[in-house]
């Protein structure tokens, strides 16, 4: 079988943000940068999506939708929260309506900062979390080959098998 | 027999692996005109590759079973053609298994995929006239609805069927959901529709659905080549090329028009069906 990093589609959801990240994001598809040479594209369907990306801060409106879209995403996936207010809820982080970063409502694997930030960076936390999505695939095969010496040797405080 | 068993061998395992190259040929050929580099030939197998490892998600049981259908139809139709029997048998097949598609996209009830479903419908509205006028014109000029009869022809068959070739390669991208026509789903991703009718299909079940895709590509590309074919060895380079020529025009109109609506696309379609076809059509009862 191929490696699973070849492949990376994404899904680009806009949180609260100005739409400066995402057009960063959107740049990072152009000739300039063209983020298609590794494979990437960007669907906008979450069941056939592996990777997350969050532009914007969390408010109280979207983040049964952020949810809702991690949900959907089929495993292994990661996200990856792109600009300072996915990552931290930015300047906006005191606003009444803002919940803060997006790792108040998903779990974040990769942090991309910057205001706006730049394809160069997202490009690079792309290729972190994709990186990533391989190796959460090979520990999968790992534990399938042979669960119980995987959860010793990686999870020992668990014993799965009670379910745990 | 065994000549028939051998094509369906060689057919079965050569299609998948053409029709993957041609998508990753397709796909760089885009990524160039639009002044990019591009993904790697075998994009389209690591993407599936992909996709058959990650959990499955179905949204309705009958999905599955309904892509799987959809799977042995289309890959039936192209063993059916390659050993050289009845093209319009060939054709109906083709047909019925679109169906399952259709209702593959129409079971989840998703809203997206649902209306991916009804223009599926519309799109098979708009190439079927084409396509039945193509089988009619075979069997009018080579005497015979049979393949294996058809490659055996004095001259090659579009010497008689120019306007009927014209009629199928433009119903050809319809079949090949390039755009302007690719209403029910679309191969760019971020459409109006998210992903039409596999909007609801993801790890497994697109998997199969982009490799069925491989087989109809071939499967579409060898009528392209019966126009071409006759009994000199050599007309199967010559329609090689032409096949090559035709995917390559279809790309190029892919990168150059925008999405129309549903209703003009059955017009234009039926228009030069009954134009270029049904000209052809006269011509050839007079002079037969």
């Amino acid at each position: 079988m191929a490696k699973v990093k070849r492949s990376p589609w994404l899904l680009h959801y806009d949180g609260s943000s100005c739409n400066g990240c995402d057009i960063e994001v959107l740049a990072c598809l152009t000739p300039v940068y063209d983020a298609e040479r590794f494979g990437i594209q960007n669907t906008g369907d979450p069941m056939q999506a592996d990777i997350l990306l969050i532009t914007g801060g969390i408010n109280a409106q979207n983040q049964a939708v952020v949810k809702q879209l991690y949900d959907q995403m089929p495993r292994p996936k990661v996200v990856v929260a792109v600009g300072v207010c996915a990552c931290t809820g930015g300047v906006f982080k005191d606003t009444y309506n803002i919940l803060g970063g997006a790792d108040t409502t998903v779990p974040v694997d990769i942090y991309v900062p910057g205001c706006a930030a730049r394809p160069q960076a997202i490009i690079d936390g792309i290729v972190k979390a994709v990186d990533l999505f391989q190796q959460h695939m090979d520990n999968h095969e790992e534990f399938l080959k042979n669960p119980d010496e995987y959860m010793k040797k990686n999870h020992p405080e668990v014993d799965f098998k009670k379910g745990e | 027999m065994m000549k028939i068993a051998l094509s369906v061998i060689i057919f079965l395992i050569a299609a998948p692996i053409l029709g993957c190259l041609l998508d990753g040929g397709d796909r760089i050929i885009s990524a160039r005109m639009q002044g990019r580099i591009g993904p790697p030939l075998l994009q389209p197998y690591y993407d599936v590759s992909k996709l058959l490892q990650k959990q499955v998600i179905a949204v309705s049981r009958s999905q599955s079973l309904l892509i799987q259908m959809f799977f042995f139809t289309q890959i039936f139709t192209g063993c059916l053609f390659f050993a050289g029997f009845d093209i319009m048998l060939c054709f109906f097949i083709l047909s019925t298994g679109a169906t399952f598609l259709v209702f593959a996209g129409s079971v989840t009830h998703s809203p997206y995929s649902s209306m991916g479903a009804s223009r599926e419908l519309l799109q098979m509205m708009s190439y079927e006239p084409a396509v039945l006028m193509t089988c009619l014109g075979f069997y009018l000029a080579g005497g015979t609805f049979n393949v294996s009869e058809l490659v055996q022809s004095e001259k090659s068959l579009i010497m008689y069927l120019p306007g009927f070739f014209v009629a199928y390669v433009f119903s050809l991208t319809i079949k090949m959901r390039k755009s302007p026509f690719d209403l029910s789903t679309s191969h760019h991703p971020h459409q109006e529709l998210v992903k039409g009718i596999t909007t609801e299909m993801g790890s497994r079940n697109l998997a199969l659905y982009f490799i069925t895709e491989w087989y109809e590509n071939i499967f579409l590309l060898g009528v392209v080549g019966l126009f071409i074919i006759n009994k000199n060895p050599w007309s199967i380079l010559a329609a090689v090329l032409v096949v090559l020529a035709v995917y390559f025009f279809e790309i190029l109109i892919d990168n150059t028009s925008a999405r129309v609506k549903w209703d003009k696309m059955l017009v234009i379609t039926w228009i030069v069906t009954l134009v270029s076809a049904g000209t052809n059509l006269l011509v050839l009862m007079l002079i037969k």
